[in-house]
């Protein structure tokens, strides 16, 4: 059994280690980075980028589907699923490749297999062709990410009952689907099925579709789903998911009544837990907490000289925020003082159409909060651009301190609300306030200028308004 | 043929601004280096300042009575013939110092955006300058810029950097933000460095409890204001910036012992007796003891720096002297490498210059551990502030007659509790335990310390 010496060995590819693996070799340390599947976690492989490619394809097909509005005739459209699948599958292949090729260029070793802890400073693993090997490492960065979670006592039979991870391996889609679970997920995979023309009934347990994002926003999107026959059930429980010869039946209860959705498939799209089995975590000591591995600020687990960072280290489960984690990781283990994450700048994104972006406090959570806020709304009806684009859904919320226009939260519906974000969490980043973001000269036409209306709407001086 | 520019010099860690008292030499004056040319109000000391180059003192460009940021120029010296005005002019015109040219003037006549409300209805608050007075909003200005054009008028050299946050935030407080360190990128001051302000000031800000006892006099016959604000002097302002810096920032824990006293005491009376002995004090013999522990402790000798725990050879060590309007703790230094004499005689001259302001530069930073005696009053025992970046400091109360139990009899001893703060960065609870320990020791057996 080999043993191999690094300054740093990091378990797992995804967003987080590969990010960390990249800036720890910046810092001059020798890194061997440890992956069981392919480079790039289930971000680029069964997550975000493939979700993405199919996505696209549901807001092009949508597009053809109203092209009418823009005098376009379409006869005899049709689209084919197997080719957005196939798409789905290079865009991913493209993007791992690219990450082999910066290990490559950081002079980064990258290790098949799965990586198990045997010290704090080894990581022994166990190669797909059986054979295992040790490496030695001053310091260890855990990075394995987290798998996609059932409801008590519902299985995951990967046929009927399947996870994200199944349904991006779809190359045709079913008639008719029920999506458990209202979150990010559920709700893209909502939208890019409805799009293909599948049935689909969104079932939710808390009251509102992303039960995460502002309440405002929630409503505007089920608006929008159900103006696409998408059958939006929320606060409602699942009590049972029996499978049967041509589908599925799933009994749901709602306010003591019951109800039962037949579909050729369901979709758990319930959460992710994070994959700390097979990483001999107790036999060392690293202190868990509710299934996650606890970090401080520079994310060092309870034993020094082992790190955590992304989803295995906690909420929320986002590819960025494991790649600024990472960076700060890498960092304190070649001995910098770094900058710890702020999770109150960390923004989260959904691909639906329209998009949902948001960051910081819904406008409930600040007013639980005891803050005395000042709202700024403006909405994308009466944005030039939006206009133009044919895109005058949803707006621009933005949550501030009313007293010192801090900006507490912010919350947008729309056509690229995910990019609109951006200008947000660096003004969070800066500690701007709402004066800045509303005294920033925004170009003319274009959908930021709804980001700036809402900031000076905050300030009572919209102008478009 | 040398030009020499003479700036305000950075005499303390904390040190921001320096405040010009006198001009000892004039204009066309001929210096050689070493000469004492001015005297300079620090936040700790009235510092004298040497020359360090030679020639004719050309121009004197700080007016007695201001400050002047740490760097800034206050005079140029040169031969008669040499051309000084690009050194000049590089410079705030005239004696007074001026901001520097702003590298984007705010006040650019920007075509009055029609759109815009006038500055009258917007609830922005106008960028006044911190330190000056609370002024009304300039009404001819028609937006408010983010930016303010001016920084305090203490610091006419260093902009601010400061997040638009911080600014209103400060502002809503009413803090001095050039009293102020950031803690954000390149020292920006953020968010929390504000809070953690805040957090620290004194209760006063607190809306506090009732007074504690209404029932006293009616206030009729009382006239005048019902609080007086004392303005800060330099060196109470810089205790109130060091203090949070410390306390904020560093986690502090404390641990206190008792220590016999009897035979440190007696050897006392015995030193003093000696002929030709200095005067030795209880601080001495603290000092000494210290000194001598932190030797066999490093971990406690020792500063953390962000990324590491820097631990520090010698045993520098801080002497808390209380003067008219605060606290100067002057730097004993190499003390593991004195003897208890050594240490008597020049603590004696260290404490008596702090009183009359007359320290040398390098007496004011640089300790590794501190030592607080309040024994002098009639306290027991106290807990004291950590002056950073050093990693401990040893509070000492008075020694008192004590009924003790020896040897299980009860006698009368002579006690003194001591309390070490500990940056819990640097060290853990039984590390500086564990100091205490042979402390208390080397106190209670004090033969050992003239060795």
């Amino acid at each position: 059994m080999a043993s191999e010496r690094f300054d740093a060995v990091v378990v797992g590819s995804g967003p987080g280690g590969y990010v960390s693996a990249i800036r720890a070799a910046q810092l001059g340390q020798r890194v061997a980075v440890v992956e069981a599947d392919r480079p790039g976690g289930i971000c680029l492989n069964w997550g975000c980028i493939p979700t993405k490619a199919l996505l696209r394809n549901a807001e092009v097909l949508q597009l053809f589907q109203r092209a009418g509005e823009f005098g376009v005739t379409v006869d005899n459209l049709r689209a084919d699923y197997g080719v957005a699948y196939t798409r789905s599958r290079q865009v991913a292949e493209r993007m791992s490749k690219g990450v082999e090729f910066l290990f490559r260029k950081n002079k980064i070793t990258l290790v098949a297999g799965l990586g198990t802890l045997t010290a704090p400073n080894a990581v022994r693993v166990q190669a797909p062709d059986g054979s295992s090997r040790t490496i030695e490492a001053r310091a260890v960065v855990l990075a394995t990410g987290a798998a996609p979670k059932s409801l008590p006592g519902m299985t995951l039979d990967k046929t009927r009952v399947i996870s994200s991870d199944e349904a991006l391996r779809l190359d045709r889609l079913p008639r008719s689907v029920v999506v458990i679970g209202a979150g990010a997920v559920g709700v893209e995979f909502a939208d890019v099925f409805a799009a293909y023309g599948v049935q689909v009934t969104i079932v939710e347990a808390l009251p509102r579709l992303l039960p995460i994002e502002d309440e405002e926003i929630s409503k505007l999107l089920a608006r929008s789903f159900a103006k696409r026959k998408i059958d939006v059930r929320t606060g409602v429980k699942v009590q049972a998911v029996r499978t049967g010869r041509d589908g599925v039946t799933v009994e749901l209860e709602q306010e003591g009544q019951g109800a039962r959705v037949e579909a050729a498939v369901v979709l758990m799209a319930v959460g992710r837990g994070a994959n700390t089995q097979a990483l001999g975590l107790d036999a060392l000591g690293v202190a868990t907490e509710r299934g996650f591995v606890k970090v401080s600020p520079r994310m060092e687990t309870s034993v020094p000289g082992i790190y955590a960072i992304g989803d295995l280290a906690g909420p929320p489960l986002l590819a960025h925020k494991a790649s600024a984690e990472g960076v700060v990781a890498a960092e304190a283990l070649a001995g910098h003082a770094g900058r710890p994450v702020d999770y109150r700048a960390v923004p989260s994104c959904t691909y639906c159409h329209p998009q949902v972006a948001s960051l910081g406090l819904t406008e409930a959570q600040a007013r639980a909060d005891g803050r005395a806020v000042k709202v700024g709304k403006y909405l994308f009806l009466a944005n030039g651009k939006a206009q133009a684009l044919g895109e005058p859904e949803g707006l621009v919320k933005i949550v501030a301190a009313e007293d010192t226009g801090e900006i507490l939260g912010v919350h947008i519906l729309g056509a690229e609300a995910t990019e609109l974000i951006a200008e947000l969490a660096l003004g969070k980043t800066l500690e701007a306030t709402v004066e800045e973001v509303g005294h920033t000269i925004h170009a003319h036409p274009t959908m930021s200028e709804a980001v700036m209306e809402a900031a000076l709407d905050a300030m009572g001086q919209a102008i478009h308004l | 043929m040398a030009v020499t520019k003479v700036v305000m010099p950075k005499l303390s860690e904390a040190m921001e601004t320096g405040k010009l008292l006198r001009w000892l030499k004039q204009e066309g004056d001929r210096i050689s280096g070493g000469d004492i040319i001015a005297e300079i109000e620090t936040d700790k000391a009235d510092i004298e300042l040497e020359a360090f180059g030679s020639g004719v003192l050309r121009k004197l460009l700080a007016t007695p009575g201001t400050a002047v940021p740490v760097g800034g120029l206050i005079a140029v010296i040169a031969e008669p013939g040499d051309d000084i005005s690009a050194v000049v002019s590089g410079a705030p015109a005239g004696p007074a110092p001026a901001p520097p040219p702003a590298p984007a003037p705010p006040a650019a006549p920007a075509p009055a955006p029609a759109l815009a409300p006038p500055a009258a209805s917007a609830p922005a608050p106008a960028p006044a300058p911190v330190l000056a007075a609370p002024s009304p909003a300039p009404a001819a200005r028609p937006t408010t810029p983010v930016a303010p054009p001016a920084a305090p008028t203490v610091l006419p050299a260093g902009r601010l950097r400061v997040s638009p946050l911080a600014r209103k935030l400060a502002q809503r407080a009413n803090i001095d933000l050039a009293g102020l360190t950031g803690t954000g990128p390149g020292g920006r001051i953020i968010q929390r460095d504000i809070e953690a302000f805040v957090a620290a000031r004194p209760a006063a800000a607190a809306p506090s409890a009732p007074p504690a006892r209404p029932a006293a006099a009616p206030a009729a016959a009382r006239t005048g204001p019902a609080t007086e604000d004392v303005p800060l002097s330099q060196i109470r302002a810089a205790i109130a910036r060091q203090m949070v810096q410390s306390k904020a920032p560093v986690p502090h824990f404390y641990i206190t012992t008792e220590v016999a006293m009897d035979r440190a005491a007696e050897l006392r009376e015995e030193l003093q007796a000696l002929p030709g002995a200095p005067k030795v004090t209880f601080t001495d013999v603290v000092v000494r003891a210290c000194a001598v522990t932190l030797q066999k402790h490093p971990g406690v000798n020792a500063s953390f720096t962000g990324d590491a725990i820097r631990r520090h050879r010698a045993a520098h060590i801080g002497i808390a002297v209380a003067v008219e309007d605060g606290l100067i703790t002057p730097v004993l230094r190499d003390c593991d490498q004195k003897s208890l004499f050594q240490i008597a005689t020049e603590s004696r001259d260290l404490v008596e210059r702090t009183r009359a302001r007359k320290l040398r530069q390098q007496e004011l930073s640089g300790a590794t551990f501190s030592v607080s005696n309040l024994g002098m009053f009639p306290v027991d025992e106290f807990s004291a502030i950590i002056n950073p970046p050093e990693g401990a400091i040893l509070a000492v109360g008075a020694i008192a007659d004590k009924a003790v139990v020896v040897d299980g009899q009860l006698a009368v001893g002579k006690r003194m509790r001591v309390t070490l703060s500990a940056d819990h960065r640097v060290m853990d609870g039984a590390m500086g335990a564990r100091f205490l320990a042979d402390l208390k020791a080397a106190l209670e057996a004090p033969l050992a310390l003239l060795v």
